[in-house]
């Protein structure tokens, strides 16, 4: 065995990892892989697949756009959720709160203050960054198991502000008449644009993040929380970031869903479905990697499109799976490829090479 | 007077809140599981009432009979063959395992049962009241007070005095020093969920006698219990007694000022809690 990893070492090793890739070594020491075939390969894969579904509107029909509209903000929100609860440690069923607010924000900018719909969806995911600053403040009071009910307990406070807001239409809902000015095909077009771009770039931006310093800040803090902090690694620093984070991006989900839905009501947009979703998506497809979203998103909307009129069935079998999942296979169905085959398409972890005779030498 | 009146009724629906909040608290305490599925548990009870006495029409009360010792061994079976597997490893499994079961529960219930709205029907102790002074307490109210005040007593009971008892707070301590004496953690986790499920089981069908329930209705009934625990603070049973009530009477008096303000008060005052007293209001300060 000539590498080491790290992943899964106490948070010293890691540093120690990152040290030797700052000082470069001299030639045949201490090597820091960060690409391997397998992840050039999956960079192909991914321009491929960019290409493929950036030029949609070209070559697919309505209905199948708005599907994949439906597989575009899924993903984004499946993947922010991966990152909150797959690498911060922070399990919340509170995200639909972002996706309300995103909406909710979205219809207050175009249809009250009148922005372009399309300029205010980017404009509302910030608003709703804005919001969890104050909210992480409380909800990091909680941990574990009471802080996914704190994130819920703050989605249903919002929820009953604006049911109990007229200016926002109260329980009953709104509707965004601000599109009206763009033509229906045009709208279709642009709202699948603004989904694909945001499906994929949630994707970027997590993997992206993920290999920075805050990926090994988070990675040395789920090993151990003690050791990183003796590291000095700014734990709550590094989980508030990724908490408004997942707020900006649900909120952009949300408010491009919306944007397609045109239609936003309380218990709707406010409800616990959402993270339900999110949930058995990347708890089926494989928590705490960039690859089980992406995986678990496409079993989800292929279940839910083969099982949709048999009403809520779908929820429950995907209920059961991701039962079974996270006490069988910890890591998902990616997780089971990764360990049959050591594949990773996207890695964001740093393996260390270490020449032959010197390990001999150390043995 | 109104008001007055209103403090009363949210005084005495703290005691619901409390028996709802029991096992959440109960579970938490002895093996640092926080149940998801705790409110949707309560609803099942109620579902489980309904079918009792639309089969046999026994009085809604005395359902309690079947269905707490019936909810007792699902919860035993339940953490024996599921939930202590979630235990101890790295804290998702539980949260991911309890919410996935809430979802299953809720959707089953809604095959089944369809989305309309149920009540048990308790006859004539509903409607009637206790007069006192200008005063109109409700004796169905008032026994769901004492009832829950029972419970939590009946708990503390076993807690401090039994063999049981012993055993959970044992297992709470150090589950693998326990083991060591002789405890078998596994065993005492069942026992654990089990009273949980016994608990939320007479909470489930108090409420399905004083209001109507729904299969969708577990979720909110789960976070009333956790405010509960959190505004009385974690690991004083009285303190989630007192705690129910606060938020009992928040909800009753937001209600009274506009009918849509009254569960959002609720959850304020919840908020306001966790931002200026996070250990609770009758909680010892937190050390872990």
């Amino acid at each position: 065995m000539t590498t080491l990893d790290p992943d899964r070492a106490d948070p010293s090793q890691v540093d120690r990892a990152a040290s030797g890739a700052a000082a470069a070594g001299p030639p045949g020491r201490v090597e820091v892989e960060r690409a391997t075939t397998a992840s050039r390969v999956g960079a192909m894969l991914a321009l491929v697949a960019v290409a493929v579904f950036g030029t949609a509107p070209l070559w697919a029909r309505t209905s199948v756009l708005r599907t994949l509209i439906g597989f575009f903000t899924l993903l984004a929100l499946a993947t922010m959720w991966n990152l909150l609860a797959g690498y911060a440690g922070l399990v919340s069923i509170g995200q639909q709160a972002y996706i309300g607010v995103g909406a909710y924000a979205l219809y207050w900018l175009s249809d009250s203050v009148g922005l372009d719909p399309f300029v205010a969806v980017p404009l509302a995911a910030l608003g709703a960054a804005v919001i969890a600053v104050p909210i992480a403040v409380l909800a990091f009071r909680l941990r574990g198991g009471y802080f996914a009910i704190g994130t819920w307990v703050i989605a249903e406070a919002l929820r009953l502000l604006v049911a109990n807001t007229s200016q926002l239409g109260g329980g009953s809902g709104v509707t965004i008449t601000a599109v009206s000015g763009y033509d229906r095909q045009a709208r279709v077009y642009l709202t699948y644009w603004l989904a694909f771009v945001v499906g994929v770039g949630a994707v970027a931006l997590t993997y992206l993040l993920l290999r920075r310093r805050l990926g090994l800040a988070l990675t040395a803090n789920r090993d151990s929380e003690t050791g990183a902090r003796s590291l000095g690694v700014d734990v709550y620093r590094a989980k508030l970031l990724v908490y408004v984070v997942a707020a900006f991006g649900c909120a952009l989900a949300g408010a491009v869903i919306y944007l397609n839905l045109l239609r936003i009501q309380p218990d709707a947009a406010f409800s616990v479905n959402w993270s339900a979703f999110m949930i058995f998506i990347v708890v089926i497809g494989g928590v705490g990697t960039i690859e089980g979203p992406i995986l678990g998103t496409v079993l989800f909307v292929v279940v839910q499109e083969t099982l949709a009129q048999y009403g809520a069935w779908y929820l429950i079998l995907l209920g059961l799976i991701a039962v079974a999942v996270a006490l069988r296979a910890r890591h998902g169905l990616w997780g089971v490829v990764a360990e049959r085959t050591g594949i990773s398409l996207f890695p964001v972890r740093r393996r260390l090479k270490l020449p032959a005779p010197a390990l001999g030498g150390s043995r | 007077m109104t008001t007055a009146n209103n403090l009363v009724q949210g005084l005495l629906l703290g005691g619901l809140y409390a028996m709802f909040a029991t096992g959440l608290s109960l579970m938490f305490g002895v093996m640092r599981l926080v149940n998801l599925a705790h409110g949707d548990f309560a609803i099942l009870a109620a579902f489980l009432a309904l079918v009792i006495v639309d089969g046999t029409g026994l009085h809604p009360l005395l359902t309690l009979a079947v269905a707490v010792p019936a909810m007792f061994l699902l919860g035993y079976l339940l953490q024996r063959g599921l939930l202590n597997f979630t235990v101890g490893g790295d804290g998702l499994a539980p949260v991911l395992v309890t919410f996935g079961l809430s979802i299953i529960l809720q959707n089953v219930l809604l095959e089944v049962f369809s989305a309309d709205s149920r009540g048990l029907d308790a006859g004539a102790i509903e409607d009637t009241s206790l007069a006192l002074g200008r005063l109109n307490v409700g004796w169905f109210p008032l026994l769901t007070l004492v009832t829950g005040a029972a419970v939590l007593g009946g708990l503390q009971l076993l807690l401090a005095r039994t063999q049981l008892g012993r055993a959970l707070r044992a297992t709470s301590d150090d589950p693998e020093a326990a083991q060591l004496v002789g405890v078998d953690h596994r065993h005492a986790f069942a026992m654990a969920t089990g009273l949980a499920l016994a608990t939320v089981a007479i909470a489930g069908i108090f409420l399905g006698i004083r209001t109507t329930f729904s299969p969708a209705l577990g979720p909110t009934r789960l976070i009333f219990a956790f405010e509960a625990v959190i505004i009385g603070g974690l690991g004083s049973l009285w303190g989630t007694l007192a705690g129910g009530m606060v938020l009992g009477v928040a909800q009753t008096l937001g209600a009274q000022i506009s009918p849509g303000w009254g569960v959002l008060t609720g959850h304020l005052v919840f908020l306001a809690v966790l931002a200026f007293r996070p250990s609770g209001l009758f909680g010892k300060p937190v050390t872990t």
